[in-house]
């Protein structure tokens, strides 16, 4: 569904990414894992171009999507920390993006009611804590019922409760035949939501294999004891 | 697009400085065209401090509102909207708001108080010069992501256009007084959006006859309705100019 293609960026003399050249499929949960700046960020705001990348294409069902924006309804995405404009209201919000994808007829609400974010409509966005704007970013990524779902770090802030429902919520979208990338730190959460990682060391692709691979070929039962002992044993 | 538009002017309408900046020039024109008895002695008073006043209220709030508006951008660029369109609704939204401000704070007195072609005048050039200082302060705010240093720019153009640019072309005159200037001074006025803007002004009142040779050379190129023409559409250039490249650097930009 997604395709990249030797995908470089620079900022300034930093490379972020270097020659990044993976393909992902409908219907499944990537993870996206590495160390902190190794350009997981930069890489899903490549895919929602935000980020321009120096070179290389990106290409979704078959198309690039350099210099494109139509494609984006397609995409739902989370930030790993959700900015918003601090005098507006949850409602307004919610309404205003709503009111900007009106030609979406099917809006999934289901978060909004889960999370119980009616009863905090009228409370401020500049007054809201850290993972009660997780939760409504998370609610304005799965609204319009997007193909591909990019949530980063999307549990990062959220408490155990909230963080099981986002779980469930993303093994019920994949059910539906969505591909999610999630990126994140948490290897038990990887392993329980997740059917591929890939790894992204200093811009560049580690590894991109599915947790049951990873598992057979270093014969360990958990998820981040094998990848431990792959980041290992490369080192050697 | 509207619909984006639409956003930005809430925003702005609940922050008060619009309305206060209405009030101030309502107060300032209403004040201006009751001390003086004469209106087109008003209406030169009144040009001076518009030409001073509205390119710094308008770089100055233009240049912190869009950096008060980045995440309301960040917001909007992960939906599917073309970039260009969001900051097109953005200076749209900052600027008619300013104009509008301008037309209910000057025009509504100049309408009742010295309603003439002059004063048609002075109100076009104060919404060219709104447009033109909105497009300078994007053009300001796109350049760095430093706030401080986007307002500092801001500044420095406000300071370079209306004071300094004035200073330069008077030392420019005075040292080269003994040459024909007429045609040079043409030329440098056209660089200066403000000083374009007050000519157009003058030369509808009687004191264009105290300016000399070169005045009598404005009035007999800017004086016909083919001058008047020229001189609007450069500061249309004026607008477009800084808009289509701070535009184009938008676009290419990383969020």
């Amino acid at each position: 569904m997604i395709t990249i293609e030797n995908l470089r960026k620079t900022y300034g003399k930093l490379q972020v990414l270097n020659d990044v050249s993976v393909s992902f499929a409908a219907g499944r949960v990537v993870s996206v894992i590495g160390p902190n700046g190794s350009g997981k960020t930069t890489l899903s705001k490549c895919i929602l171009g935000m980020v321009l990348p120096d070179s290389g294409d990106i290409k979704i069902a078959g198309e690039s999507i350099l210099k494109k924006y139509a494609y984006r309804s397609q995409i739902g995405y989370m930030p790993q920390i959700g900015r918003y404009p601090e005098n507006m209201k949850i409602r307004q919000v919610i309404s205003m993006i709503r009111d900007i994808r009106k030609d979406v007829k099917q809006v999934d609400e289901e978060l909004i009611g889960l999370y119980g974010l009616t009863a905090m409509y009228n409370k401020s966005m500049g007054s809201l804590s850290g993972g009660t704007k997780q939760k409504v970013s998370a609610a304005l990524a799965f609204m319009f019922d997007p193909k591909i779902l990019i949530l980063d770090e999307p549990t990062a802030g959220l408490d155990p409760i909230s963080a099981e429902i986002l779980k469930s919520k993303i093994l019920k979208e994949k059910k539906k035949g969505k591909l999610i990338l999630i990126t994140s730190h948490i290897m038990s959460e990887v392993e329980e939501v997740a059917d591929e990682v890939m790894c992204l060391v200093d811009g560049s692709v580690k590894f991109h294999e599915t947790i049951a691979d990873i598992k057979a070929q270093t014969n360990e039962m958990r998820l981040s004891k094998a990848i431990a002992k792959i980041m290992n044993d490369e080192e050697d | 697009m509207s619909k984006i538009i639409k956003y930005v002017f809430y925003d702005i309408i609940r922050n008060k400085i619009v309305l206060g900046y209405t009030l101030f020039l309502l107060l300032l024109s209403i004040g201006l065209f009751n001390l003086s008895g004469n209106p087109d002695k008003a209406i030169l008073s009144l040009l001076n401090l518009v030409l001073l006043t509205v390119p710094l209220i308008s770089i100055i709030f233009a240049t912190t509102h869009f950096y008060n508006s980045y995440e309301f951008i960040e917001l909007l660029v992960a939906q599917p909207i073309n970039r260009k369109k969001i900051f097109l609704s953005e200076y749209l939204g900052v600027a008619c708001s300013l104009a509008g401000a301008f037309i209910l704070g000057v025009g509504v007195p100049v309408l009742l108080f010295g309603a003439s072609i002059t004063g048609l005048y002075l109100m076009l050039t104060g919404i060219f010069i709104t447009f033109i200082f909105v497009a300078m302060a994007f053009l300001a705010s796109v350049i760095t992501r430093d706030k401080a240093k986007g307002i500092g720019i801001a500044l420095l153009l406000w300071f370079y256009f209306a004071l300094i640019y004035d200073g330069i072309v008077l030392f420019i005159l005075y040292t080269f007084a003994d040459y024909p200037l007429e045609n040079a001074t043409l030329v440098l006025t056209a660089l200066n959006p403000i000083d374009l803007g007050r000519i157009i002004v003058l030369l509808n009142l009687d004191v264009s006859a105290l300016m000399g040779y070169t005045g009598a050379l404005y009035k007999s190129i800017l004086g016909s309705l083919w001058g008047i023409g020229l001189a609007f559409g450069l500061l249309l250039l004026w607008i477009v100019v800084p808009y289509i490249s701070s535009s184009s650097i938008f676009s290419r930009r990383d969020l």
